[in-house]
């Protein structure tokens, strides 16, 4: 079994302001026993964006969701090994997943308004979370954040469902910001979008990076070497029986992973030998 | 959930993060508290068949208390609420009539509802589907004590035109509308055990030369055999239960007979009647309501448990 | 599907022989028939209830109390009355408890758990249940029982026996058709919710609930109008077709079914004839209330 690779030799580590806002260690995600993502460990740093890629069925996705405790939604999940959130194990059990999910934000593979205007969409997670200040200017700032204001501001009061796909998209991004999340996680959020949505998308990710973390969750090789700063490469390991488990096979800044891999079967993904 | 709650952050954390930890907030116990009330309304479901058992057990017991088994399961004469020494209390010409109106109403309403089922599953265009699916969900809707009336003020005395005879109250009409009455049941719920069999099976045997109702019969009828079961066994439970139709067409008279045209009781109609006798409570009289009562719930109980095995089958099979 | 069938169909047909496209034709021809006896029964009974009862539809007969001497002067109204109370009073006690245990059920129940499963079967064990079954349920339980605990029942018949009696009968139904529709909704929008850390609670009740509300709101529809046709329940726990004042939540009362029973078994046919009179009202009610329930579920469902 070849050894992973843990970024906690990065350079920004040693800068001291870069502190690591997620540690995990040794970190499997089993579905009703069967494990579907073992031995994950790495450390990821603050205001960066970091892609997790590889082959379908390897895990990627399942990771990301336990980094905000959504795997808590299927009752067959279960995580081992260790989560740390700013030193805080996610998994410990005097943690409450409501408030972690409040700081650690989550946007998803389709698009998923609320069937509500675009205005209560934002205002629904700031309502519920009880923030204090002047809602319009909450539900504003998001918007702009999400880089839809000027689209929608002529409509806030229309249903949400009558935006295109891109346009959902960026609210639920937006929708994520008006809660000020510290970290958020994007699972595939470009996957059902056109190619001009998908660009709004990601200069939105890279602006966003100046004050939050982000994880994104990608199957398109080009959207990890554009946006990210670092690369998690997990692949699947066929077993006997056909079983398959996810397995992390190489973290590192995503320069070094799209150019001088260490590991073989990360070139090869890269490169498009598989996958 | 352990006992020490850390507001704060903890040590060596820096600034930055709030704490992620539970707070005993009036909030989450809010929560806990609505879990248990939405449980507590679901546990109101199964408190019901426990009110249901219970009050058929403890007075079912006084019944046989002061009437043998014997003379309740093998008697032949039932006469409850007669007077004196003509009180009789053998059960057995009403289970025979509820059990024969149900075979009455099952001649009807399996052929017919079967074909309905077979006709709106197989053959009829979503156009005509959408027209007569309402329609037998309508027939479905009518209050059962309007088929009641149904057949006592038309459909005997049609009976009777056409020549047959009949007394006013009769086995005969009462049957036949409990039969329309549990049609739409047997049609609906056959129909969609027939149409969960998956295209591909039916497409396999028009490959090979089959003719449409070939298919329907040789292949789409046994593989929806479960869900066609379940739908008779729910069908024969309705029948078995059902009061008003014949409490209002066929009399106050269970009668171990296979004559038709003379009145028929079912359990169900014996219960009602006895209630509305007002005879009073505590007398063995009221008490046969709960005998009875505690008959025709074991019935019905057996064949609805039946049918739920069998839908749940075929829901395995094809979803 | 369909058209793929048909043209398959015709195929096999065409090269069939001519004896199999009789039976063939045969076979559609016994199908249509079945579907035209049901049509056909649910015609005849329309129209035979509404040319009897139609005529006696009346100002007075809507607003008079029922007579015993006068068949022209009797009327329906403590019935009716009865009918809207019972109506009112079942929706309020069904639609937060069989609201709550479909959310339980959806939402939090795990179904591994053996008690959950029980819970399942139960209910719909219960749906099939006769319903003169729940009538001795009502009678022996809520009118002269144990759980007489407001004293609702004083051991007689009340409204609110009934109305109860009816409510445990038809919560199976709305318990069945909520669950269906808090199904419906898609659980990205619970994700969404759970997402910006909202509770579970605060998911359920600001965005499961509203996506849900018009399946809801149409199976209560439903359960309501099963209830009120009800008449073996009633007469189990005691409505009455002879009242001579307007019903009282506390008091005894009257029920269209019931006075429809009542009239149906009158010997004087002039008498009889008004159960025709009180099915046309009854029908009409349920008229209404489909209505009701088709408009809320073409204006207000959501669409996903």
């Amino acid at each position: 079994m070849p050894k992973v690779r843990p970024a906690l030799d990065a350079p920004e580590r040693r800068e001291g302001a870069q502190a690591a806002i997620f540690s995990l260690k040794d970190v499997q995600v089993a579905y009703g026993g069967v494990p579907a993502v073992e031995n994950v460990t790495f450390e990821l740093v603050k205001n960066e964006i970091t892609a997790f890629i590889g082959p379908s069925g390897c895990g990627k996705s399942t990771l990301l969701r336990c980094l905000n405790r959504m795997n808590d939604l299927i009752p067959s999940a279960s995580v081992s090994g260790q989560v740390l959130y700013h030193d805080q194990d996610l998994y410990a059990p005097d943690i409450d997943p409501v408030q972690v999910r409040k700081r650690i934000g989550m946007v998803f593979q389709k698009p998923n308004p609320f069937p509500k205007s675009i205005y209560e969409n934002i205002a629904f997670g700031p309502r519920v979370l009880g923030m204090k200040g002047d809602m319009d200017e909450i539900v504003e700032s998001a918007l702009r954040k999400g880089a839809l204001w000027d689209e929608v501001k002529d409509r806030l009061k229309t249903n949400a469902f009558g935006m295109s796909g891109g346009q959902q998209q960026r609210l639920c991004i937006a929708r994520t910001m008006a809660v000020e999340p510290d970290v958020i996680l994007m699972d595939e959020p470009c996957s059902a979008l056109d190619p001009i949505s998908t660009g709004a998308i990601e200069e939105l990710m890279l602006e966003l990076k100046r004050n939050y973390s982000i994880v994104i969750v990608t199957h398109n090789m080009q959207q990890a070497a554009r946006v990210s700063d670092r690369t998690a490469f997990y692949n699947v390991d066929k077993l006997e029986e056909g079983k398959r488990v996810g397995k992390l096979v190489e973290f590192a800044p995503t320069e070094k992973i799209f150019t001088a891999p260490d590991d073989k079967r990360t070139e090869e993904y890269v490169t498009g030998k598989f996958g | 959930m352990d006992g020490g709650q850390e507001l704060a952050a903890r040590p060596g954390t820096g600034s930055a993060p709030p704490s992620l930890t539970r707070v005993r907030t009036r909030r989450s116990a809010g929560e806990q508290a609505i879990k248990v009330l939405l449980a507590g309304a679901a546990v109101l479901s199964v408190l019901t068949t426990t009110g249901i058992v219970v009050t058929l057990i403890t007075e079912s017991s006084k019944f046989f208390g002061e009437v043998p088994f014997r003379d309740f399961f093998f008697g032949t004469d039932w006469a409850p609420l007669a007077g004196g020494a003509s009180q009789s209390f053998g059960v057995a010409p009403l289970i025979w009539s509820t059990l024969y109106l149900t075979l009455i109403a099952l001649i009807v309403a399996v052929p017919l509802g079967l074909g309905v089922g077979v006709y709106l599953a197989e053959y009829a265009s979503p156009r005509v589907r959408k027209i007569f699916k309402p329609i037998v969900e309508l027939l479905a809707g009518i209050p059962t004590i309007v088929f009641g009336y149904f057949a006592l003020t038309f459909f005997t005395p049609l009976l009777k035109d056409v020549g047959i005879n009949l007394e006013v109250f009769n086995g005969l009409s009462g049957g036949i509308i409990l039969g329309i009455l549990v049609l739409p049941t047997i049609a609906s719920v056959s129909e969609d055990a027939m149409s969960a069999v998956p295209q591909s099976l039916r497409e396999g045997a028009f490959g090979l030369g089959a003719a449409k109702w070939q298919v329907v019969v040789r292949v789409v009828f046994p593989a929806a055999l479960s869900g066609i079961v379940a739908a008779l066994v729910l069908g024969a439970s309705r029948a078995i239960g059902e009061t008003v139709v014949i409490l209002v067409a066929s009399g106050n008279n269970p009668n171990l007979t296979f004559d038709l045209s003379v009145a028929h009781q079912n359990m169900a109609a014996f219960i009602a009647n006895v209630a509305r006798a007002d005879v009073s409570a505590g007398s063995v009289a009221y008490a046969t309501i709960f005998a009875v009562g505690t008959t025709l719930f074991a019935m019905t109980f057996l064949l609805n448990l039946i049918a739920i095995r069998f839908v749940r089958k075929y829901r395995q099979v094809y979803e | 599907m369909a058209v793929t069938e048909t043209t398959i169909t015709r195929k096999v047909v065409e090269r069939a022989s001519s004896g199999a496209r009789t039976k063939d034709l045969l076979f559609r021809a016994a199908l249509l028939l079945c579907l035209f006896v049901a049509v056909l029964f649910l015609g005849v009974l329309l129209v035979d209830v509404a040319i009897d009862g139609i005529p006696l539809i009346t100002p007075e007969f809507i607003t008079n109390f029922p007579s015993r001497l006068f068949a022209e002067e009797s009327g329906i109204r403590p019935a009716l009355i009865g009918t809207l109370y019972l109506m009112v009073l079942c929706a309020a006690f069904i639609v937060p408890i069989g609201v709550a245990a479909a959310i339980y059920l959806e939402e939090f129940a795990d179904a591994r758990r053996w008690w959950n499963r029980i819970i399942e079967v139960n209910i719909q064990n219960l749906a099939s249940v006769p319903s003169v079954v729940y009538g001795i349920l009502g009678l022996a339980f809520i009118v002269r029982g144990p759980i007489d605990i407001w004293g609702l029942g004083k051991g007689s018949p009340t409204l609110l026996a009934g109305a109860l009696t009816l409510g445990l009968l038809v919560l199976p139904v709305v318990i069945i058709v909520s669950r269906e529709a808090i199904r419906a909704v898609p659980p990205s929008i619970r994700e969404g919710a759970l997402a910006l850390g909202a509770t579970k609670w605060q998911t359920i009740w600001k965005m499961v609930l509203p996506g849900a509300l018009a399946g809801i709101a149409t199976g209560v529809i439903l359960a309501l109008s099963r209830a009120i046709g009800e008449t073996a329940p009633l007469i189990l726990v005691g409505a009455i077709a002879f009242r001579l004042t307007d019903p009282t939540i506390d008091g005894q009362f009257s029920a269209l079914p019931i006075a429809i029973f009542q009239a149906a078994g009158e010997p004087r046919p002039e008498f009889q004839i008004l159960a025709a009179g009180a099915i046309v009202v009854l029908l009409a009610v349920l008229l209404l209330m489909n209505s009701a329930a088709i408009y809320l579920r073409n204006r207000y469902e959501q669409k996903w």
